[in-house]
């Protein structure tokens, strides 16, 4: 019995594989570039080549496909409701009615443009997490903001945030696993009675987790202050990011696949 | 009446990159009013384990059998399992939660359907087993001190009154009057016939009290005997990461030089075989 699998919420999934060597700042930017084109595409068979692409970066990553189609499970419920609103509240030919429920042709089609479109938007998403470490993407992110910290935007800082919420994300997980656990041998149960009764049940998780969250944001505080921790400026890198050709190669290769894709999408949709 | 494993075995993510296993063909078996013990280095299975016999996790690969009851998916004895077999988990005082000292303990057994009207009796019981002071009751167990909320946690279990009672590294981060303790405690419970499985990597916690021990090493069984026999078996064929007590390795060291004595783990018996009765 396990009740959260890190896995679902995309975690870093190591692996020598080119996609995990490359410098985060390079997929940072593919990804946006990847995202955009996916909001801008309209063809089936355009779509068609988002899967194509999809499978191709997948096995570059040498990630199980499954793996990667798992990390959409979380959101897999969004889809299916953005999806059923498009289904039932299009205007346009109707195809069936019952009652007052009316769907339409647009409305399929709208329906999957969205669903499909939210679908990869987070399958591309996710591999900015499953092939870069944590620490690797905040340090990415500072890099690509820094030009702004000299009108005040606290890269460095927001950069410190995410990569200690980011870090200890699995840390909870395992440790509200934990704590379950230890309730449940002592009788607890967590899927019985009505939805008060399972809310209820949850308190005894809740507050030892709290305990422990305070507890350690206390000893990460007073470790870091231990280490004259103040902030970002002065401060080096122990692994300075290092721009090499392949990340200029591969941002290139995604940033003409994407135009090529939304050209070819304007050429067959007009 | 026993606990039984046949053939154990349990992988975490099978079939994704991140898969490790944890057990591999375990098999062991101990009764009530016995107490057995699982040691090996971190990392080689017994956390894995101990959650096996109280159906936290289940078996991948053979069978656990409690009390003739197997422990399965869905199956309705589950519970029943679970309310038999007492698991204290690591640093089990990460876990409380409630308001008083006495509701923390009232939980597991107001659990169980256990009626209010007995329920001041079966915290009075556990603590008093715990050895936690009566004046506690009234208290915060978040300002209770590190020895006196372990003990909370372990009346806090106690109070289902189980009929086994597994404990995953107890003695970690104790002083080592709490630990005496603790084992004296154990022994107690062992005498009015509940079974004991304690997990640790102290063996000579494990040498000194167990009627059986199982050595664990990388999640496979290295060796599952009586304590004497595990030390004769370490001591020619040593495990990563178990030390052996200081006494037993001076006996060996001794009998290496040539000296008459026994390969023991107990100071007394050591000294008897060096300095005669006295
Ligand atoms: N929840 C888990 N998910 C994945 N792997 C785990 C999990 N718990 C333990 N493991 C792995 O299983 C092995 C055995 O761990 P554990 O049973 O905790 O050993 P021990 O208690 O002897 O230190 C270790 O290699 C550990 O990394
Ligand atoms: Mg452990």
């Amino acid at each position: 019995m396990k009740f959260f699998n890190h896995l679902t919420f995309g975690q870093y999934v190591p692996s020598e594989s080119l996609v995990h060597s490359l410098d985060p700042r390079c997929k940072i930017i593919s990804v946006l570039v990847l995202l955009t084109g996916i909001f801008v595409v309209k063809h089936p068979a355009v779509f068609a080549l988002w899967g194509v692409l999809l499978g191709c970066i997948t096995a570059a990553a040498r990630l199980p496909f499954r793996l990667v189609l798992r990390s959409a499970k979380p959101v897999l419920i969004l889809v299916l409701f953005t999806a059923s609103i498009h289904i039932f509240f299009t205007e346009g030919d109707p195809l069936l009615q019952v009652g007052f429920i009316r769907i339409t042709r647009q409305g399929l089609v709208m329906a999957a443009y969205m669903g499909l479109r939210l679908l990869f938007l987070v399958l591309f998403a996710s591999f900015l997490t499953l092939t870069t470490r944590p620490m690797e993407l905040a340090d990415g992110l500072e890099r690509l903001f820094s030009p702004f910290v000299r009108f005040g935007f606290p890269a460095h800082e927001l950069a410190m945030m995410m990569t200690i919420a980011l870090r200890f994300i699995p840390t909870l997980l395992d440790e509200t696993d934990r704590i379950m656990r230890a309730q449940l041998a002592r009788g607890a149960s967590f899927d019985r009675g009505g939805l008060w009764k399972r809310l209820k049940a949850f308190l005894p998780v809740l507050i030892p987790l709290f305990v422990i969250v305070f507890q350690r944001a206390e000893d990460l505080a007073v470790a870091m202050e231990a280490r004259c921790y103040r902030g970002g400026a002065g401060r080096t890198r122990m692994y300075p990011l290092c721009w090499e050709k392949k990340d200029t190669a591969a941002l290139g290769a995604v940033l003409t696949l994407v135009v090529l894709l939304v050209i070819g999408d304007r050429r067959l949709f007009f | 009446m026993s606990i039984k494993a046949v053939n154990l075995g349990h992988t975490y993510h099978p079939g994704t990159p991140l898969e490790t296993c944890a057990l591999k063909n375990i098999s062991f078996e101990f009764d009530r009013g016995t107490w057995f013990s699982v040691a090996g280095h971190t990392g080689s299975g017994k956390s894995t384990l101990a959650q096996h016999l109280n159906g936290l996790l289940l078996p991948m690969e053979g069978q656990v059998w409690v009390d003739g009851m197997e422990v399965k998916e869905k199956s309705r004895s589950l519970q029943e399992i679970r309310r038999k077999v007492g698991l204290v988990f690591q640093y089990p005082e990460q876990q409380l939660f409630a308001e008083t000292v006495y509701d923390e303990i009232a939980f597991a057994p107001r659990n169980w359907g256990v009626p209010e009207n007995e329920i001041p009796q079966r915290v009075n019981l556990a603590m008093e087993q715990a050895g936690l002071e009566k004046n506690c009751l009234k208290r915060s167990p978040f300002n209770l001190s590190g020895g006196e909320k372990r003990k909370a946690a372990i009346a806090s279990v106690l109070s289902s009154v189980p009929d086994y009672l597994v404990l995953d590294e107890p003695t970690a981060g104790l002083d080592s009057y709490s630990r005496k303790e603790l084992t004296s405690l154990l022994v107690r419970l062992r005498s009015e016939g509940m079974g004991i499985l304690l997990v640790t990597h102290d063996l000579d916690i494990a040498l000194q009290f167990s009627d059986s021990i199982l050595v664990l090493q990388g999640g496979t069984q290295v060796v599952w005997k009586k304590p004497q026999a595990v030390l004769e078996h370490l001591q020619a064929n040593p495990v990563p990461g178990l030390k052996l007590p200081d006494i037993a390795q001076l006996s060996a060291a001794l009998r290496e030089k040539g000296k008459n004595v026994p390969l023991t783990w107990q100071w007394k018996c050591l000294k008897t075989a060096l300095f005669g009765e006295k």
